[in-house]
């Protein structure tokens, strides 16, 4: 599994809004890759830099007041941030293509489905007829599961629901066989039963068309249901990444710990639920130390002077915390995981 | 928590929207948000209700309130028909009736001071001297875990957690009885939410409330409530203790709507029932049970009879034909049972 080339890899990203009121870091040096046929998840809550993150993959952050200042996103080992805007354009849809969150505001409520399939496939398949492209239009809308395709080709927007939305969304981003599909927050808006229709439908085109995918969600179990590997961001940095299994098994930075502990089960009730102290940090308020320090029960003098780096405690699983720094040495370490059994 | 004496009961409440068309308004049809639903609430305990967006669970919280007129029913709060009470009356009642909303950017006056915001509620019950009402706020501020300084500032410099805190300390000052929150928790990140959950738990027990607990996420549900009504389409198909519902779920959508939740453990196997389509639309419902368009076990009377909510065990009511006599009589599911045998 694990001999998948990289397909997609982003190193030392920084973008930066630059606003009246200052600089806001909102991705701070992030490093990640997606391999290919991979589904690759990122979790953290608002205001976590995770949804940047995709946009600057896509060069689509607003410009003013964002820019990305610094690093490099490597896509088949070219760099994305070197390209012009029109080379861009051949890699947005073609290569990497990308679903939001809003299935409603994402569609042009003026065109009909069919116009706007037609439309994304014949800027990337420019010598193909009509037919062709009409066909193939109906073809996708086939492929993600929307029975009567031929009819709401002729449909507008409004005229279908939340769930059937989000599946002509899919297809749109499906039609030029993409390598990548980011999905950022694809499910959040629907409910729970749609939400397990859609997962189910991208989990089925992950495994038959091999489409590696980076889910971006705020939600622990849609995570574990539908991801391989996990990225966890806080205030703009990465802090932990794991396998799946690995995260939920043994987590080990404080806030990923927290953050499992604080969702309602829905299997056991406790009497009690855990919850992080204190809220969310503003990007960049805190620019000395671990920008957990001030939340986490385990912080000692060094989270406060120090930044912590991605230490890397087994072959695939690193944690942003001094815990797990071979200079603290073990016994710290080991101390937190009875702490927290 | 088994007080059994009802502090609400509801029977046989109706609220329907009237379709308007045409130049002088004529009204073509209703959208049946609530349909018939009858529950009680018992004193010291806390009812959720859960279902997807459409399915009335708001509609029936605002009803209960008095905020929209009832078509038809009885909300009988503490021996008082609240339907047939003049506009004077309810507001009094309402003294004993508050509720928290979803949204707390939306719900606090933006232009009034957080302690103004507070002593409003005293302001309209009479609640004694200006001094004893700032008293007051001070000592809810704190209750609710915020500090004295808080009254001194707006809305917009709190974060969304602090502002529900704040919505549910206006809810207390009156010393009501009875809450109904409506979604209190799903506009705040898990770790935010946890904090609220506890909070509002805290509060039951140091003032013996009563909540209806209104919500789509059935793992916070769980966590929070004695007993559970699950809605579908204005219509509420299954009610029970909270233990029960989630360990025997009798109805086809509960076990449906259950095994759609993502659980954040990716080691945890369960059947995933994924029932197909989207919800039909409250102003044309299917004829016989709204469920049986998108239902794995539907039998020929289904479309035909409406099935009632009736006690299949001891406290614990479905509606579903699965259980009934007509359901029984079915041609169809006697060969369902021959093939399973």
């Amino acid at each position: 599994m694990n001999e998948r080339k990289k397909l997609l890899e982003v190193n030392d990203l920084q973008t930066t809004f630059f606003t009246d009121s200052g600089e806001i870091p909102a991705v701070d040096h992030v490093d990640f890759y997606v391999r290919e046929g991979e589904v690759l998840g990122i979790v953290g809550e608002s205001g976590c830099g995770k949804s940047v993150t995709s946009l600057s993959i896509m060069q689509l952050v607003p410009s003013p007041p964002g820019k990305i200042t610094g690093g490099e996103i490597l896509f088949e080992g070219q760099d994305l941030l070197k390209k012009t805007e029109k080379e861009m354009r051949e890699i947005r849809g073609n290569d990497v293509a990308m679903i939001f969150q809003e299935p409603m505001t994402s569609l042009n409520p003026l065109f009909t489905i069919g116009n706007q399939m037609s439309e994304a496939i014949s800027l990337h398949q420019k010598k193909w007829s009509k037919k062709q492209i009409k066909e193939r239009a109906i073809e996708m809308l086939k492929l993600v599961g929307l029975p009567r395709s031929e009819e709401i080709m002729k449909e507008y927007p409004h005229q279908l629901s939340g769930g059937m939305r989000q599946r002509v969304m899919i297809a749109m981003a499906l039609v030029c066989d993409p390598k990548v599909l980011i999905a950022d927050e694809p499910t959040t808006a629907l409910d729970v039963t749609i939400q397990a229709q859609i997962l189910k439908l991208m989990r089925d085109l992950n495994e038959r068309m091999n489409t590696a995918i980076l889910l971006i969600t705020h939600d622990l179990g849609v995570v574990a249901e539908t991801c391989e590997r996990v990225v966890v961001m806080y205030a703009g940095q990465v802090i932990e990444e794991a396998p799946t299994e690995e995260i939920f098994e043994n987590p080990c930075h404080p806030y990923t710990r927290g953050l499992i502990q604080s969702v309602p089960d829905m299997r056991d009730k406790k009497d009690r639920l855990y919850s992080i102290p204190g809220n969310v940090p503003k990007p960049g308020s805190i620019d000395k130390g671990c920008r957990f320090a001030a939340r986490c029960e385990s912080a000692f003098s060094r989270c406060w002077i120090e930044t912590p780096e991605l230490y890397r405690n087994s072959e695939n699983h690193q944690t942003r915390c001094f815990l797990y720094d071979e200079q603290e040495g073990v016994t710290n370490a080991n101390e937190q995981t009875t702490v927290k059994s | 928590m088994q007080m059994n004496k009802p502090l609400l009961r509801v029977e046989g409440l109706k609220k329907y929207f009237p379709i308007r068309k045409g130049l002088i308004g004529k009204t073509v049809g209703h959208v049946k948000a609530i349909d018939n639903v009858s529950f009680h609430v018992n004193e010291g305990e806390t009812l959720g209700i859960v279902g997807e967006s459409g399915c009335g669970k708001s509609t029936t919280g605002r009803t209960i309130m008095q905020l929209l007129e009832p078509t038809e029913g009885v909300v009988e709060f503490q021996g008082k028909d609240l339907t047939k009470l003049s506009a004077n009356e309810i507001r009094a009642v309402r003294r004993d009736i508050q509720m928290v909303f979803q949204d707390p950017y939306a719900s606090l006056n933006p232009r009034h001071t957080i302690g103004k915001i507070l002593e409003e509620p005293l302001i309209v019950h009479g609640g004694g001297s200006a001094k004893d009402r700032r008293k007051k706020v001070v000592e809810f501020l704190r209750i609710v875990g915020l500090s004295e300084y808080h009254a001194k500032r707006y809305p917009h410099q709190f974060s969304g957690g602090q502002r529900q805190r704040i919505g549910i300390a206006r809810a207390l000052m009156t010393n009501p009885k009875l809450i109904i929150a409506d979604e209190p928790v799903s506009a705040l990140d898990v770790s935010i939410q946890a904090q609220v959950l506890n909070l509002m738990q805290d509060l039951q027990k140091e003032f013996n409330l009563t909540y209806i607990f209104i919500a789509h996420d059935l793992g916070v549900v769980r966590h929070i409530s004695d007993r559970v009504a699950v809605m579908y389409l204005g219509k509420i198909v299954e009610i029970t203790e909270s233990e029960e519902l989630y360990a025997n779920p009798l109805h086809p959508y509960t076990q449906a709507l259950l095994s759609a939740v993502p659980v954040p453990d990716p080691n945890y196997k369960k059947e995933q029932i994924i029932i197909e389509g989207d919800m039909p639309s409250p102003a044309n419902p299917p004829s016989g049970c709204a469920f049986h368009t998108r239902c794995p076990f539907k039998m020929d009377v289904c479309t035909k009879i409406t099935p009632v909510l009736a006690e299949e065990k001891t406290g614990h009511s479905v509606a579903c034909h699965l259980y009934t006599a007509e359901g029984n009589d079915d041609i169809e599911r006697k060969k369902q049972l021959e093939g399973s045998v």
